[in-house]
């Protein structure tokens, strides 16, 4: 099969692969028909998340149709031809965490959990195509994936649903709208989003959905202000402003918003000094991550408020403003999606007609033409917000 | 709670040489000697001397891991009952699924075992064992019987976690390494920590009882390896050493150019 490999930082290739098997009783394999390019897979693309090898299959927002199924999985969980999303995150479903609908706080879906520990001190699940440390499985940005535990994550799909209405449920729409729930939004409230990539779109749409008021997205390209406006925020271009926080603090009546969420994460830009600091240590890998963004939230939440952290961070920040964070009385919280908690209600929505995630979607490719979509996403070429690649299409630039 | 204790120990009778401690503190002396030398000599090479007679004496002052018996402990929660942990481990037939270097443990009638493990390169060690100590839902303790060419000693003791969240297992083993003291510093060194592979084998069975099967990603497909992470699959110490001719393959495939 074709599948898109990391062969080094900056190097992507689509090769040819062997299929993949059954290797445990509840896997599955699919089909797939989509697969997306999510932002924190730009994070691997530039090299900036450890425990990469060559050859690595990235990708790990797709949907298709299952194609096998392992001897554990019984057939009213799933069955060969059922058309499924598949979230990014793995979970076994039995441990203390999957009972608690931790799902992405999964004991046992890490096969190196240890590298994990090392670096996080525990480990959350394993998640497709996205480093060894988070277990090293295989991508979905190929024909054929394996998913385990197959009876756990896959969500069934109605054959109404269009893969461009179905797809983003794998990641993006349920990170967004995890962002908003654990930015605690009420009715009535501000909330400033950083960063209108995918997720930042998405969260903008839930805070909406969960009763906000006013929602100010901040970010520097006109075409993702644009599409956020379209969602109904208000927008800042931080680039166009010399103080942000006091632009938050003029906006609400030197409150300050009363949720904050960070959609951006560890590859946050900026133009102040601070950012360069932070941009010159990554450069040399003293840290992982820029967390100008997440100082931001912190210092424009208003007293009491949420930060609410959405984006990837791999590792330890410098220059946290910690007392603010503790005298202002901020609640913050973060972590990877539970997405099998999510998934369902909101395919429920986009049955009812609610919603529609598919206005996210900008490009949609072939599977080879994924080396070069990478760098045009992460370069904000072509307006582009969502690439999603159709693995069976025959290539024109072939 | 001492869990060692209910550990049966033979190397006490068995007579290990009670000058280890003497040694060291021997050792440290004389580095401490050759520090006060060096700083004696009041030169550029009695300050390389002194700094490295008094580096030496500190580790050998430190160097405790050497003197002292390998023990492996861990521990681990497992989201199930301590009826069901505890019978899952009496039937000891069940270890090698998740513990990694056995590749078999056999009951006989009279309820003594046979263990066998793989050592360095493929090699097989086997030992018999027996149960010393018993305790229905709460521990088991065996240890294999004089005589054996490997001394391996354990226990495991099964507790209810709080809120009736499962059951945390603890267990011990304390054995007598391939290679004595200095195999065992040597296996640290290669990142072979008993109590590392230990907890390694607690989680597989963790996993094998609660989700029942063990996550893994070999056999899955990828592309081209780097030659170098070809090479080390090959040598992984953790794996049998494959015959010659399966090296060149093995690497090939790794590798697998497309």
């Amino acid at each position: 099969m074709k599948a898109v490999c990391w062969m080094g930082v900056n190097k992507l290739s689509v090769e040819t692969v062997p299929d993949p098997k059954i290797l445990n009783p509840r896997d599955a394999i699919v089909r797939i028909t989509s697969t997306c390019i999510c932002g924190s897979d730009l994070h691997l693309y530039d090299g900036f998340m450890p425990t990469m090898e060559q050859g690595d299959i990235l990708g790990h927002e797709f949907m298709g149709e299952v194609v096998e199924v392992g001897p554990g999985i019984r057939p009213e969980r799933l069955k060969v031809g059922d058309r499924v999303v598949v979230p990014f995150t793995i979970a076994c479903g039995n441990c203390f965490f999957c009972q608690k609908q931790l799902w992405s706080c999964c004991d046992n879906s890490n096969p190196n959990y240890w590298m994990a520990e090392q670096l996080m001190g525990y480990s959350p699940s394993g998640l497709f195509g996205y480093t060894h440390m988070l277990g090293g499985y295989a991508g979905g940005q190929a024909q054929y994936a394996r998913v385990p535990f197959a009876d756990v994550g896959p969500l069934k799909l109605p054959a109404e649903i269009p893969d461009e209405k179905a797809v983003f449920l794998s990641d993006i729409f349920p990170t967004g709208y995890f962002g908003a729930l654990n930015a605690d939004v009420e009715r009535g409230d501000t909330v400033a989003i950083w960063g209108c990539g995918p997720v930042g779109l998405f969260a903008i749409l839930s805070a909406f959905m969960l009763g906000a008021e006013r929602v100010i997205a901040i970010d520097k390209y006109p075409y993702r202000l644009q599409m956020a406006r379209n969602g109904g925020a208000e927008t800042i271009n931080y680039e166009e402003v010399d103080d942000l926080i006091q632009l938050l603090k003029d906006m609400t009546g030197q409150i300050g918003p009363d949720r904050c969420i960070d959609a951006v994460g560890m590859e946050a830009t900026g133009h102040t000094f601070p950012f360069l600091v932070d941009r010159a240590k990554q450069a040399v890998r003293m840290q992982f991550d820029r967390p100008n963004v997440l100082r931001q939230a912190i210092q424009a939440c208003r007293k009491g408020g949420t930060v609410s952290v959405a984006g990837v961070y791999g590792g330890f920040i410098d220059k946290m403003p910690l007392g603010q964070f503790m005298n202002k009385g901020l609640a913050l919280k973060g972590g990877q999606t539970h997405m099998m908690r999510y998934m369902q209600p909101l395919l429920q929505r986009i049955q009812n007609g609610d919603v529609d995630p598919s206005f996210v979607m900008t490009h949609r490719v072939p599977l080879d033409d994924a080396p070069r979509m990478y760098q045009v996403f992460r370069d904000k070429q072509d307006n582009c917000e969502k690439v999603v690649l159709d693995p069976w299409a025959e290539s024109k630039a072939a | 709670m001492n869990l060692a204790a209910g550990i049966p120990s033979r190397n006490a009778a068995r007579g290990r040489p009670p000058a280890r401690g003497a040694q060291r503190w021997a050792t440290v002396a004389g580095c401490g000697a050759l520090a006060a030398y060096g700083l004696s000599r009041r030169s550029v090479a009695g300050v390389v001397i002194a700094a490295s007679g008094g580096a030496l004496a500190l580790f050998a002052a430190g160097a405790k891991s050497l003197q002292q018996e390998p023990v492996a402990r861990a521990s681990i929660q497992v989201n199930s009952s301590p009826e069901k942990v505890f019978q899952f481990w009496r039937d000891f037939q069940n270890l090698p699924r998740f513990m990694n270097h056995l590749s078999s443990v056999s009951v006989m009638p009279d309820g003594r075992s046979r263990w066998t493990a793989v050592g360095p390169l493929g090699s097989h060690v086997s030992w018999d064992a027996e149960i010393v100590n018993e305790r229905e839902n709460q521990s088991i303790s065996w240890r294999s019987l004089p005589g054996s060419d490997v001394t391996v000693d354990g226990s495991v003791d099964f507790r209810s976690a709080t809120g009736g969240r499962g059951t945390v297992v603890t267990t011990i083993m304390r054995y007598d390494p391939p290679g004595g003291p200095m195999g065992a510093a040597i296996a640290k060194l290669l990142g072979k920590d008993p109590s590392f592979m230990m907890r390694h084998d607690l989680r597989r069975m963790k996993a094998l009882l609660e989700a029942g099967e063990i996550p893994t990603v070999e056999g899955q497909p990828h592309g081209r390896r780097t030659l170098k992470a070809a090479v080390a699959r090959v040598v992984n110490p953790d794996r049998p050493a494959p015959r010659v001719a399966d090296i060149a393959e093995t690497i090939s495939a790794d590798r697998r150019i497309s």
